[in-house]
This record gives structure tokens, sequence and C-alpha cells, in this order.
């Protein structure tokens, strides 16, 4: 059987569970292999959150916010942007590949957007192979 | 404490059970750490869907419960007030998203069904860690703010205020009226556009609960639902209000023409003027940028003011009523409203873009709203239709969709312009009766009370409809009758010939676009915007004048472009929710917010910079922050900052994601 990853989605309730359920409501097809958190905004995301996820089986993390400019709260997604690549940093520092952590932002109207990400990330994890926590995937 | 945890999973009909097998999941549920009841039911949000979790409450005596069904932004609060009516605290409830998640996007019934089970094992990992929380009630202030004063603002202004409830109606321009105060005539009934909305117009004006601020923009908005503190800026009008008669002396007098916003350039306004007869308030602006003696004032001289003076050797006055200020400023007004209902309208597609067709640079082709200005008795013409020589026109086309429909510029269909275009085709008949009219369409979309039948009213009125969109307009003419028009080049898709149709005018229906600033009022009212731009609701369907904000309001064509009856419904419906708000004089506040743990604030400071509601304050004395409540709104960021892990945010505390993190991983 070949590698199905998982993926833990963070996604922000306004924008992006918003897009993730339209593109639903629009059946929109995409891969099954990213199951989703709620949290109210991306810049509720603490860094440990994706660390978590890593120790718990996760192959990848993918986190969404509002668009820049369009956060709910102001600019919680702001606060996001400054986190994320200090903690992919990190990651690289412990030899995790830099695919595996994924901010990207998504509107309440992209369903189709969502469901592209998905895709495009659950196919770049399928080719690292599975996390392992000795450092990389199995062939790294 | 031991946790007692139920658990239920929607079919939805076949919605989720014709993806996911529901048996299955179920199954798998019961196996799950604290659970006590699993069950699968056809549709758990109808009655006796509820009344399986509100029964199990009391006989299994559930402490926790998980519904597996829809997204939680369609029925959370359905679920949550199940709980709540069988004695259990709403917050001790959990909901699996496994159809907008799950059964609808995927289509593999196997991983379908173990998606499934890690989202269910996920709510119920998370559903352990759960608190009950107090929602709190705040009493909500009566007042309302209306944002734009086209007919979707005129309308809900006075509908709300008509419940003797203060509204303020904060317009842009120097008079309300919007659009539809430059239409002439409306479709399918053909009243006059100003016949009926003048009344409405006046009423406005002189409404003892409306406090119209023409001239003025909404800069800043604060608070929250029921208590909104807004910061507009009144732009300096250079007249004093309360002395200004609307006369009109002062643009008699003042030597400045320029060209007339409201009649779309076609006719020309003063520097100083009334924007148009039936204006609202009927009180003069200055154009700053245009007046001389503003311009001069800025170089420190004293130039013109021939409004003010008059012109003495002749013996004409100045403005008697002294009603001019000059030193006259920019003036911020603070309000408090409980809802905000945003009807900024739309612009028209500047067809210029679509170099094809010639707009700019071949004199006799139009934009509808220029048409509009054109055949309306007030306007530059009174109302007879010309060509830029003064020639009646013997040939007219009316191009559809320009703009719209069209990939290169909006996809989506402007819903109203196939009804403008007959309504223009009818006045055309009536006004230049020898003239030929063509219609070029791509489908007819007449939908609405009375459109079809006015569809078919204009077929027998002898306008040549042809089916296919303009490809071109030159003027190079191939054949003598040709010469000196302008030829529309269009495949006609029911004979399937290409076709040159030599007229003396175009008008072309212009798409309705999201106004050029939607992103930035977009920004200052909170709104989300689609992916054609214009201004995201809360649920297309089911909610469609609310948003993601609650209290802030969206009707009219900021939403979507529509026709005035839909707009006039929206704006009823928008002031029928505010005052619903406002009659039941209190609003609860959401209880997920983070609190500051004393003993664990280091006194670092970070939150209190971070968080952007200025809801952290540092109590020196005791060196730790503290949040209040009352302007929290629960994004989290300080949680997810504070590296003492002092802070924890509410129903989204640290243990309980990390749980469903784990959890959707099984």
């Amino acid at each position: 059987m070949s590698f199905e990853p998982k993926i833990v989605g963070i996604l922000c309730n306004w924008c992006s569970y918003a897009g993730a359920d339209l593109a639903g409501i629009s059946r929109k097809k995409y891969t099954p292999n990213v199951r989703v958190v709620r949290v109210m905004c991306s810049g509720r995301v603490d860094p440990t959150f994706v660390l978590k996820a890593f120790e718990s089986g996760a192959d990848g993390v993918l986190i969404c916010g509002c668009h820049p400019g369009e956060c709910h709260y102001a600019e919680g997604n702001y606060k996001a942007a400054r986190r994320i690549p200090l903690l992919k940093k990190m990651l690289s520092q412990l030899g995790i590949e830099d695919e595996r952590v994924r901010l990207e932002w998504v509107s309440a109207s992209e369903g189709d957007r969502f469901a592209s990400i998905v895709d495009e990330m659950t196919e770049q994890i399928r080719q690292l192979g599975p996390f392992s926590r000795n450092g990389g995937g199995e062939n790294g | 404490m031991e946790r007692r945890i139920g658990v239920y999973i929607c079919h939805c009909g076949s919605n989720i059970a014709g993806t996911v097998d529901c048996e299955k999941v179920t199954e798998f549920a019961r196996g799950l750490d604290s659970v006590v009841v699993a069950r699968d039911y056809k549709y758990m949000c109808s009655d006796p869907g509820q009344n399986l979790i509100k029964d199990d409450i009391k006989e299994h005596g559930l402490s926790r419960v998980v519904v597996a069904s829809c997204s939680p932004r369609m029925h959370e609060p359905t679920f949550r007030r199940a709980c709540q009516d069988a004695g259990l605290n709403q917050y001790l409830f959990e909901m699996a998203n496994i159809r907008e998640h799950c059964s609808w996007v995927h289509e593999d019934k196997g991983m379908a069904t173990e998606k499934a089970k890690a989202l269910v094992s996920a709510a119920v990992r998370r559903v352990y860690y759960h608190e009950p929380l107090e929602t709190k009630e705040v009493p909500v202030n009566p007042n309302v703010l209306v944002v734009g004063g086209g007919i979707a603002g005129i309308q809900a202004a006075l509908e709300v205020a008509d419940s003797e409830h203060q509204v303020y109606l904060v317009e842009r321009e120097p008079s309300i009226g919007g659009h539809m105060a430059m239409f002439d005539k409306t479709f399918p009934t053909l009243d006059c556009a100003a016949c009926i909305l003048t009344p409405k117009m006046t009423t406005v004006g002189q409404h003892p609960y409306i406090q119209l601020m023409t001239y003025s923009e909404v800069e800043d908005v604060s608070g929250y639902v029921g208590n909104f503190k807004v910061k507009i800026r009144k732009k300096a009008r250079y007249i004093d209000e309360d002395k200004c008669t609307g006369c009109g002396q002062c643009q008699e007098l003042c030597p400045i023409s320029v060209p007339s916003e409201f009649d779309c350039g076609l006719g020309k306004r003063k520097a100083i003027y009334i924007p148009f007869p039936y204006a609202v308030p009927n009180k003069a602006v200055v154009d700053p940028v245009k007046c001389s003696h503003l311009k001069g004032l800025a170089e420190g001289k004293d130039v013109c003011r021939i409004c003010q003076k008059g012109i003495e050797k002749k013996g004409i006055p100045g403005c008697e009523a002294d009603a001019i200020d000059f030193e006259q400023k920019d003036e911020i007004v603070e309000v408090e409203v409980s809802n905000i209902i945003v009807a900024t309208g739309f612009q028209q597609f500047d067809p210029s873009v679509i170099y094809q067709y010639g707009y700019g640079r071949y004199d006799n082709v139009l934009t509808g709203l220029e048409f509009e200005r054109m055949s309306n008795a007030s306007g530059p013409t009174n109302g007879e239709v010309l060509l830029a020589d003064g020639r009646k026109p013997e040939s007219i086309a009316i191009l559809h969709c320009v703009g719209s429909r069209d990939e290169n510029y909006h996809k989506y269909c402007s819903r109203v312009c196939c009804m403008y275009s007959l309504k223009y085709s009818h006045l055309l008949r009536e006004k230049v009766p020898e003239a030929a009219v063509y219609q070029l369409y791509i489908d007819m979309r007449c939908a609405g009370s009375g459109y079809e039948e006015f569809y078919e009213r204009l077929q027998e009125e002898g306008v040549n409809f042809v089916r296919g969109r303009a490809g071109e307009i030159t003027n190079i003419a191939e054949r003598p009758e040709e010469e000196g028009k302008l030829i529309v080049i269009c495949e006609d898709t029911l004979v399937r010939r290409k076709r040159r149709i030599p007229v003396d005018m175009v008008i072309m229906s212009c798409a309705l676009e999201p106004r050029a600033d939607a992103d930035q009022i977009a920004k200052t009212f909170s709104l989300s915007r689609k992916a054609d731009g214009f201004f995201l609701e809360k649920h297309p369907k089911l909610d469609p004048v609310a948003t993601m904000t609650d209290g802030i309001f969206i009707v009219g064509c900021c939403q979507s472009p529509k026709d005035i009856p839909d707009t006039v419904a929206q704006a009823s419906a928008a002031a029928s929710r505010a005052l619903a708000m406002i009659s039941k004089g209190k609003v609860e506040i959401e209880a997920a917010i983070a609190v500051v743990d004393e003993e664990l604030c280091a006194g670092c400071k970070i939150c209190v910079d971070l968080c952007p509601y200025k809801a952290i304050s540092f109590d020196e004395e005791k060196k730790v922050s503290r949040i209040n409540e009352a302007v929290c709104k629960g994004c989290g960021v300080c949680v997810a900052a504070c590296p003492s892990g002092a802070i924890t945010g509410k129903h989204f505390t640290t243990e309980q994601i990390m749980a469903e993190i784990e959890g959707v991983l099984v």
C-alpha cells in the first residue's frame, strides 16, 4: 500500500475554516490526508502545537489564516506570519524538511484554493516519505 | 472527575452516510475512552435527533456531548442549545465536522470513514477537557449606524428611525441618493426614479430620529456588537449647513466651471455647487480642489470670493445667508451604536479598458449611467437623446455584458443589465421613435416580478434583438451606408453570420463592480470579501445580510449586484435584525475569552502590546497583566505568546487543542 501522509491542518475559524467549509459546500474533491483542528485565529497557533503534531505521528502540519489585512482580529495573522517562519528555522536545524510545515492564507471564499493546497502538500509529503523523529523522512 | 461522554453520528440523509460508513464510526466511538453511549441517526439536527441527546443526558448522566455532523458554523448553536435544555452547560459540547470537511470532499468510502473516525476521536479527546463557561449579557446601545446613503442606506435608515431609534446616516458624497438618484426611469414599471426616491430622501433629511452626516466618512470602528464606537470624519464643506438656504446664488456667481460628477461629466457644475436639484441636504459645498479662493489660500493669497462678496459693480449680492466659511476644518464626530448597516454600493465598470469598444475614443459611445443622465429630464440635455454634435441619432446599439460574464474582466453576471437595457430601448423608442434600436445580448435574463412581461412588451415595441456579443466598434467604413457611422461588429449567433451594424450611438450596459476602495471599507468594518470582490455574507442562503462580525450587516450592491426591489428588501431585513437586538436590549458576550493566572504571570508585558484590542492592561502594583473581559474577543494571540503559560484561552486551552491534535492522528 502506498504511503498515506497524515497532515494536521490548523485553521482559523473566520477565513480558512470557512474556506474549507466552502470547499465542502461546493463538493470540491481533495485528498483525505489533512485533518482539521479549528482555532479562532492563526495568531493562536503556539509553535508547540506543531511540535505536538509531529510527536503524535503527523507527517506534516498545515496552518491557514486570513489573508494579510483581512484578519478578523485585525492582526493575529501577522503574529502567525512572524512565529511560523521562526519555528521553521528551528525545525530545519533539527533536520525537518521545510515542506512539512506550511503557512498559507485562505479566505472564506477560497474553497478551491484550500483544496488545491491540500492536494499539493499531500503530494509533496508523499514524496518526502513518513516523518521520522530521528531526523527527516525515511529517506532523509 | 469521571467523564461520561455521549457521541452522536449524523447521517445527514445520504449527505454523510453516502460516503462515510456511519455504523462503523459509531462502533469506533463506542470503544473510545470515557464514551458511555454512541449512536447514529438520520438527522441529528431534527427534533427527534436532538431529543436523543437530551434523553441520554438525563438517562445516562452524560457530562460531555459530541456530535459528528456538519460544520460547527452551521449547527453548533443548535446542539449547544439542546445540551443547555437538558441541563448540561453548553460549552461541554463539541462538534466533529464530518460533512463539509469529509463526506462532501472525498470519494473513497474507506478513507473517508477513517478520516471521520479520526475527527470523532479528536472531538472526544478535546471535549474531555472542556470546562463549563458562563456567558454574560451586556446591555446594548439603542442607536444604529448606516453607512452609505443610496437607496439601500436610505431604506435601512428609515426602517430603523420609524421605530423611534436614533440612526446616524453617513454618506461620503455631499448629498444622499446614490446611483438611484441618477437614474431616469426604473424597470419594469417605468416609474421615474426621482419620483419614488425623492420623497424618501426628503423624509431622511427631516426625520427627527435620523442624524444625517453627508460629505462624511467612517474612519474607525472599535468596540463590539451592541456597543460599537465609531469615529466619523465630517469633511469641511466650507458651508455653514445651518445657515445655507440652498438658494443657489453662490453657484450662479462662481466663475469656475468643471464637469459634473452627477451628470457623468456630460454637464457642468461650479466650484461651489449644490450637487443636483433635489439634493438632500439641499446645501452648497465647495470643491476644495477647484475653488480658486481655497487654492489661493494655500499660497497665502486672497483671491476671488465672488460667491461670498457678490459683484459690487453690478449690484449683485453674494451669499446673503453668510453661510460660506472658508475657514472651516474637517471635524471628527464620535458616536456609539449597537449595530452597523453597511450599504456602500457599487461602481460602474470603466469600459475604456476594453479598447476595441472605443469608449473615450469615439464621441457617441456612452456608458449606461451617461445615458441615464442624458435621458433624465433634469439632465444635461434636458432629457433629449442627442449625439455629440447635437443631432438626433437615427440608429442606436445597446451592448449587454460590458465587463460582465467576461473572463477578462468580471466572470459574474451583473444581474440588472438585461433589464435596464430593455428600459433604455423603451426610452429610445419613446424619445427617438424614428431611430432603429439594436440590442446585442448573450442571453436575456429577465427573472423577476413583471420582468419577462417587460421583455415581451419590448419585443412588440419594435426593438431589434441580436443574439451575440459585440467584438468591436469601429468608425472605418467598408460600405457607403457605413460612412460617418459607428459600426458594431458582431456574430449574430441565431443566424450564424458575422454582422456589421452601422449606428450613430452605442450605449454600453456596464458591469456593476465593487467600489475601488472596497478593500479599505472591508478593513474598517472587519468584513470579508468574496472572490469577485463584493462583501461576504455570513451564509449565502440563510443569513444573507449578516456578516462574520456580529452586529455588522451588509445590504444592497456592496454585497452583490442586485436590483432596487432586492436592495430594498435586504435593507429592511438588516434594519429588522438590528431592531430585534435593540428591542431585546441585551446581547450575549462570548465566554471564550482569555484570562491571566496572576500566580504564573512574570510581568514581562509581552501580551500587553500584542493585543489588537488593547484589552490587556498592566497592574503596576502587583506587576501582573490583566485582561478586560468586555474588550477581549478571544483571538488567543496573547495565549500563544505568553512565555510563562500564564494566560488561558477559555474553550481553546492548550490542553484542549493538544488533545485534539493527538485525536486527529489516531
